[in-house]
C-alpha cells in the first residue's frame, strides 16, 4: 500500500481525484496546501498519503484563501506546488490567482465544479466555474485552463498543468468535474522516463545583475528564496526591479507583458481535439465530461444522415480561438453544450462566422446523447 | 581610541535597500523604530542574512518588505502568514518573519493567526499595533480601544479590543512579548530570541500612529504617544495576560515583558516524529 516511488508506473483502477494528484506529483508537484471541500476532498487525501512519502509537504489549511497563500509561498521556495477545491473554494481562491499572476508564481489550481451558485450542490455536477476561472479575479491577467474528459486525463492534464504553470510562470487551472473527479475508470501510468515535465526558469546572473521581473524577457527568469538574490516581490505594480511602482508608466510596463506571455503563446498552448470536422455541416463544440455523450450524439447524428463534427476545448482558456473559427467557416451552424446557462457559448460566438446555438443544464447532471442529439437536429432544419 | 571617521553609508545600510529611501511613513510613526530593531536583531543573528526572509502583508507596516535587504514579499492583505507558512514548509532552513500590523494581522488575518499559532509553526511574527488602519486614513480595527475616535468611530468605538498576548498564549504560542517602540534595547533582544525559539514566536510592538490614531485621541504629537508609552509602561514579565489589554486612556498602564518563553513541540518537531516510523517500514 505505502509506496515512495514518485511516479507509479502501471496500470490503476482509481477515481479521477487519485489520477489527478499522481498526475501532480509525477510531474514534480511536492508540495499541497488545501481546505476539504466536496467533490474534491479525496484529492487532499490522495495528497496526505502519498507526498509524505515522496519528500514532499502536506498541510491543510484554514480556508482555501490560505490554502493559495501557502501555495504561492512554497512555490517562491521553488517547490512545484498546487491546491484543489470547487466552487465556493475557488470563490475564496479568487485573490490569490491575482497574486499568483502578479508575482509571477508557478502553481496549479484543480477545481473539481459542482452545482452553483453559493453552497449549490456540493455533491453533483457543474461547469458553472469556466468564466469564474477566466475572468474571477480583478485587474488583467491571464491563466492557462485544461479540462479533462477522462479519468487518464485527469492524470496527463495534471502533468500539462504543472509543465505550463512552469513554462509561463503564471497560475493554471484544471477544470474538471464531479462525474470525472469520482468517477472510477483504468489509469494507465507510464515510466518514468516517459514523462516529460518543465521546471520554471531560474537566473544564472550574479546578484547583483539579476532583476527580478526583467521586462526584456517575455517570462523573466525568477529566483527561490534563500539563494542569496535577496529579491523583492509585491503585489503592487512593480518596476523591473520588482519594487512598487504605482503609476501610469509602471502599470503600463507591466501589466501588457502580463497577459502578452500567455496571449503572444497561445498557438502554442491551445489544445483542442476534433473528430469527425473534416466534412462536418453541424459543428458540436463541448468540454469535460459532457465529451463522453457529445461523442455518442455525434455518431447517432452520423446514422441519421446528420453531418456533424465535434470539436473539444482541451484547453478552454487561452480559448482556442482559431480552431473554433477555422470550424465556423466550414459549418452551417455550431451548438455549444456544457452544464451551465451560457458560459464558454460566448467566446465561441465572439468567433463564429456560423450560426452559433446553446444547449444548457443548471448543473446536478451530464446530458443523455439524446438530449445533445436532439440539439443537432434542431440545429440543422 | 579610534578617531572619528566620516562615512557615506550608515552602519545600518548593509541590510536596507538604501535606494528606496525616504520611505512613505508619517513623521512620527513608530515603523522607522521597529524596523531597526528587526534590522539589528538580524545582524546578530546565527542565521545568515541569505537565509533571512520578511513576509508582509498589506498597510503601513507592509512596506517593511520593500526596505530590507534581504529576500522579501510583500503579500496580499491579511495573508502574510499562509505565505510563510508554504514557504517555511518548503525551506524549513530560512528564517522566516512575517511582519505585519494590527489590521493586516489580527482583523483580516485572524484567522490565519489563530490555527498558526495553534499550529505552533515555527515563525516570528512582529506585529506592529498602532491601534488603527493608518495606511487607508486611520479607520478602527480589531485593536482599537474601547470609547476610541477613528474615522470610522466618530461618536467612539463601540468594540472590544483584542488582548494580542493573551490571545497568542491562549492559541498556545510558545514565545510572547510586548515592548512599545520607546523600548528598542528590550524589543531588539526580544526580537533575537524570536529567531531562537522554534515554534509560533509572537512580539507585539506598540507604535505610535500620530496621524491616524493620536491626534483624534488627545495625543497631540507623536511626542505625547512616545511619552505616554514611556509614563504608562510597566515591566512585567510575569504578568497576568487578563490584565494586559491596553486602553490607551492616560494614567492607564501599558504592561510590557517576555510574558511567555515555554519549550513546545512545533509543528515541524510533531510531523517528523509520527513520519518517522512510516519512513522506516517503506520499502
Amino acid at each position: 500500500m505505502l509506496d515512495s516511488r514518485p511516479v507509479l508506473t502501471g496500470e490503476h483502477f482509481v477515481k479521477g481525484d487519485v489520477a489527478v494528484m499522481e498526475g501532480a506529483i509525477a510531474a514534480g508537484c511536492r508540495f499541497y496546501a488545501g481546505y476539504p471541500i466536496t467533490p474534491s476532498s479525496e484529492i487532499a487525501e490522495r495528497a496526505s498519503q502519498r507526498l509524505p512519502l515522496v519528500g514532499g509537504e502536506y498541510i491543510q489549511m484554514e480556508d482555501e484563501i490560505g490554502s493559495l497563500a501557502a501555495v504561492i509561498g512554497a512555490s517562491c521556495g521553488g517547490a512545484k506546488a498546487m491546491t484543489a477545491t470547487s466552487g465556493p473554494g475557488l470563490s475564496l481562491m479568487m485573490e490569490h490567482i491575482g497574486l499568483a499572476s502578479m508575482l509571477e508564481t508557478p502553481c496549479v489550481i484543480v477545481d473539481v465544479q459542482r452545482g452553483g451558485p453559493s453552497t449549490g450542490l456540493p455533491t453533483l455536477t457543474s461547469q458553472g466555474d469556466m468564466m469564474q476561472a477566466r475572468w474571477g479575479s480583478h485587474g488583467d491577467y491571464e491563466i492557462v485552463a485544461y479540462a479533462p474528459s477522462t479519468v487518464q486525463e485527469m492524470f496527463d492534464f495534471a502533468i500539462k498543468a504543472f509543465n505550463a504553470a512552469e513554462t509561463y510562470r503564471i497560475p493554471v487551472l484544471v477544470m474538471a468535474d464531479q462525474i470525472i473527479a469520482q468517477m472510477t475508470t483504468k489509469l494507465v501510468i507510464p515510466p518514468e522516463e516517459e514523462i516529460e515535465t518543465v521546471y520554471r526558469p531560474i537566473p544564472d546572473v550574479p546578484a547583483e545583475e539579476y532583476l527580478p521581473f526583467d521586462s526584456s524577457y517575455l517570462v523573466p527568469p525568477m529566483a527561490l528564496a534563500g539563494t542569496g538574490y535577496r529579491l523583492h516581490m509585491t503585489g503592487l505594480t512593480h518596476s523591473d526591479a520588482g519594487y512598487p511602482e504605482t503609476n501610469v508608466p509602471g502599470q503600463e510596463a507591466l501589466v501588457p507583458r502580463l497577459v502578452r506571455k500567455i496571449r503572444e503563446n497561445e498557438e502554442k498552448i491551445v489544445e483542442v481535439e476534433e473528430r469527425l470536422v473534416d466534412d462536418a455541416e453541424v459543428g458540436l463544440v463541448i468540454y469535460g465530461s459532457t465529451a463522453g455523450p457529445g461523442w455518442e450524439a455525434v455518431q447517432a447524428a452520423r446514422k441519421e444522415g446528420i453531418k456533424a463534427g465535434m470539436l473539444r476545448l482541451v484547453t478552454p482558456w487561452p480559448f482556442p480561438r482559431t480552431p473554433v473559427r477555422r470550424l465556423s467557416e466550414q459549418v452551417d451552424a455550431i451548438l455549444v453544450a456544457e452544464v451551465n446557462m451560457g458560459q464558454m457559448v460566448h467566446p465561441v460566438t465572439e468567433q463564429a462566422e456560423c450560426p452559433v446555438h446553446h444547449l444548457g443544464l443548471p448543473g446536478g447532471r451530464i446530458f443523455h446523447p439524446n438530449e445533445i442529439l436532439r440539439g443537432l437536429r434542431k440545429v440543422v432544419t | 581610541m579610534n578617531a572619528a571617521t566620516i562615512t557615506d553609508r550608515h552602519p545600518g545600510d548593509v541590510l536596507l535597500r538604501r535606494e528606496r529611501f525616504p520611505h512613505i511613513w508619517c513623521p512620527g510613526c513608530g515603523l522607522g523604530n521597529a524596523l531597526r530593531c528587526y534590522v539589528e536583531a538580524m545582524k546578530v543573528s546565527d542565521t545568515p542574512l541569505d537565509k533571512h526572509v520578511v513576509v508582509s502583508g498589506i498597510g503601513c507596516s507592509g512596506r517593511v518588505a520593500g526596505y530590507v535587504n534581504i529576500d522579501s514579499y510583500h503579500t496580499t492583505h491579511g495573508r502574510p502568514i499562509p505565505f510563510a507558512t508554504g514557504l517555511k514548509l518548503m525551506k524549513p532552513e530560512l528564517e522566516v518573519t512575517v511582519f505585519s500590523g494590527d489590521g493586516d494581522l489580527i482583523t483580516i488575518g485572524g484567522n490565519h493567526f489563530i490555527h498558526t499559532a495553534r499550529r505552533n509553526l515555527d515563525l516570528n511574527i512582529l506585529f506592529v499595533n498602532n491601534f488603527n488602519y493608518g495606511m487607508t486614513g486611520g479607520q478602527f480595527g480589531a485593536t482599537t480601544p474601547y470609547a476610541a475616535r477613528t474615522t470610522t468611530t466618530p461618536y467612539g468605538n463601540f468594540e472590544q479590543a483584542f488582548n494580542m498576548p493573551l490571545l497568542a498564549a491562549a492559541c498556545g504560542a510558545p514565545f510572547v512579548a510586548r515592548w512599545t517602540t520607546l523600548h528598542v534595547r528590550q524589543l531588539k533582544e526580544a526580537i533575537q530570541r524570536a529567531f531562537e525559539v522554534e515554534g509560533f514566536a509572537f512580539v507585539e510592538i506598540i507604535s505610535p500612529c500620530p496621524i491616524g490614531f493620536g491626534r483624534k485621541n488627545r495625543f497631540a504629537d507623536a511626542m505625547d504617544e512616545m511619552t505616554h508609552f514611556r509614563e504608562g509602561a510597566v515591566v512585567d514579565h510575569d504578568a497576568d495576560l487578563r490584565e494586559v489589554g491596553i486602553t490607551m486612556r492616560r494614567g492607564d498602564p501599558i504592561v510590557v515583558g517576555n510574558f511567555v518563553d515555554v519549550e513546545r513541540p512545533s509543528y515541524d518537531v510533531g510531523k517528523r516524529k509520527l513520519l518517522q516510523k512510516v519512513r522506516e517500514g517503506l520499502p
